[in-house]
């Protein structure tokens, strides 16, 4: 069940939107989530769903796929959704002893409802059409100038390429330790939320002691595979700008402006 | 010139208490020499705890000897600026194929280390090419390695070595963690790579059928080598060998206990094709 979760992921394909330069595609999500949060009108929402749906089709990753990443977050969006609907001041129109619900209440809870989900969407849109280490590398690459103010770019990209790249595996062992303490017993599911959190311990020590384990190996495979940091390195892979580049670039300035515009003009325009 | 010598090599695991005093010293490694010549395939045998892996730590300069040396062609591993050559002539493939695989996809994971070599891109990709190609994983290029079986992820662990073109793989227990199959892969894989890229191959391992295609075999217990020969002269001493932990070939035992009881046959029978040609010139007679 645990495997489920699909954010983070990467999922081979050839689209268009996996062979683009992953500084785009970084800069791009950037600006997608900016632009979440620059209107409040439903044509926004439209214009943003639009968008959304035309980039997740140009990547050819199956929607159920991505749909099933979504049920990870369900919880914090019912949590964020819950404290919208009771805790904004408005008018009341619905009231039950002290649970009240206001217009307010109830158009914000929806609206950042959908927002977070466009938000989750977005960005791991990004994670899927991106290998982790083109993601790495757009990141180094565009936080280069970084370096002069001494951070190590550089040792933060590795790091982030290699937590990425145990994602799954960690959650795969997860899997396991669970199910072998499930068979000598163990309990997750039943009980108050104390008893469920303290059940979590026999499955966290094992997974640290496992994950630090790995770490230690990992580190010895890279230095007997001469990993001696961030200079003097090539790349297999080097980032190049190319036509196709530019072109998606451009639409993504063309979206933001049409959702900036929207978020001024949108309340005159119907 | 000897690809690889060892000299009076100890090591040891030295474990202290709070306040930093000695509190045991463990000796993984006690003054063992041997050489190992250039295009040899040489085979360790050791039970849990005899040594062969931090021996195998020390020819990649990932441990240092207390005392004695370790030479990698010529280089002494003590040496801080022999670290990085030594480090490119002899790979080192480790144990867990999950845990020495840095990139998500498999040509990503074997351009590894020729990018920290600082090799330019276009020979990157022609090395990779040709590392995928001689461990016959092409095909799989831009899978994830997450998707592979056992067998296929410590190939690709090897091609991976192999773009660093070394003149030596060292090879901790390689097949530990695989099934059956595999095994048999890894292990076809590397000799395949001895024969005809001529790399030596130094295979660390506690399974019997691996060796009997090695050059020669060294068997260790307790941070000595006990015995060391080719692999008939090692298995026709089947009593020595049970008493170091170790098992002999399933049809080395048998052909063993046949000539204790009586049947006569030769010494050091290493596959099922000799016994059964021995038995054949038996009746024949």
């Amino acid at each position: 069940m645990i495997r489920d979760i699909t954010i983070g992921q990467y999922y081979p394909s050839n689209s268009v939107l996996h062979r683009l330069d992953p500084r785009v595609k970084l800069i791009g999500t950037f600006i997608f989530i900016v632009s979440l949060f620059m209107f409040n009108t439903l044509y926004g929402y439209i214009v943003v769903a639009l968008f959304l749906g035309a980039v997740i089709k140009l990547s050819k990753v199956p929607f159920r796929f991505i749909a099933r990443g979504m049920k990870a977050i369900v919880v914090l969006m019912l949590f964020m959704m819950f404290f919208n609907l009771f805790f904004t001041p408005g008018n009341t129109i619905f009231e039950l002893w002290i649970i009240k619900v206001t217009d307010n209440g109830l158009r914000q809870a929806v609206f950042m409802g959908i927002r977070l989900i466009f938000l989750i969407l977005g960005s791991s849109l990004m994670t899927f059409t991106t290998t982790p280490n083109q993601l790495t590398d757009g990141l180094e690459k565009i936080m280069r100038p970084l370096n002069h103010i001494k951070v190590p770019v550089h040792e933060i990209s590795m790091m982030m390429s290699i937590a990425l790249r145990f994602i799954p595996i960690l959650l795969e062992e997860t899997d396991k330790i669970m199910k072998a303490q499930m068979a000598r017993g163990a309990d997750f599911e039943s009980g108050g939320v104390l008893k469920r959190a303290k059940s979590l311990i026999p499955l966290l020590v094992p997974l640290f002691v496992s994950a630090f384990r790995r770490a230690n190996d990992l580190a010895m495979a890279m230095e007997a595979r001469c990993y001696r940091g961030g200079d003097g390195r090539t790349k297999m892979k080097p980032l190049r700008y190319q036509g196709k580049d530019y072109a998606a670039y451009a639409c993504v300035l063309v979206y933001f402006a049409a959702v900036i515009a929207l978020g001024i003009f949108g309340d005159q325009l119907f | 010139m000897e690809m690889i010598k060892v000299k009076d090599l100890s090591f040891e695991y030295i474990r202290r208490d709070e306040d930093g005093n000695v509190e045991s010293i463990n000796k993984a490694i006690d003054s063992i020499s041997l050489e190992v010549n250039k295009g040899d395939f040489i085979a360790v045998l050791g039970a849990n705890g005899s040594g062969k892996s931090t021996l195998a730590k020390h020819i990649n300069a990932i441990l240092y000897p207390t005392e004695g040396g370790v030479w990698v062609n010529g280089l002494n591993t003590a040496e801080d600026r022999n670290l990085w050559e030594i480090r490119q002539t002899a790979g080192m493939v480790f144990q867990n194929p999950d845990n020495q695989i840095i990139a998500t996809v498999v040509e990503e994971d074997v351009g590894f280390g020729p990018e920290n070599l600082g090799v330019p891109t276009e020979e990157i990709w022609e090395r990779v090419e040709q590392s995928l190609e001689a461990v016959g994983m092409l095909e799989f290029r831009n899978s994830s390695p997450n998707k592979l079986s056992g067998g296929q992820k410590q190939r690709v662990a090897i091609a991976g070595i192999m773009a660093m073109k070394p003149q030596c793989i060292v090879l901790d227990e390689p097949t530990a963690m695989l099934d059956p199959n595999g095994r048999k892969e890894v292990i076809a894989t590397v000799r395949e790579l001895n024969r005809r890229e001529n790399v030596t191959v130094i295979l660390i391992t506690h399974h019997m059928d691996e060796v009997i295609h090695a050059d020669k075999v060294f068997v260790m217990e307790r941070g000595r080598v006990m015995m060391e020969g080719t692999p008939r002269e090692i298995f026709s001493r089947v009593d020595e060998i049970k008493k170091y932990r170790l098992d002999v070939p399933q049809v080395t035992e048998l052909a063993y206990e046949l000539k204790k009881a009586g049947v006569d046959l030769p010494d050091g029978i290493l596959t099922v094709e000799e016994l059964v040609e021995a038995i054949k010139r038996i009746k024949s007679r």
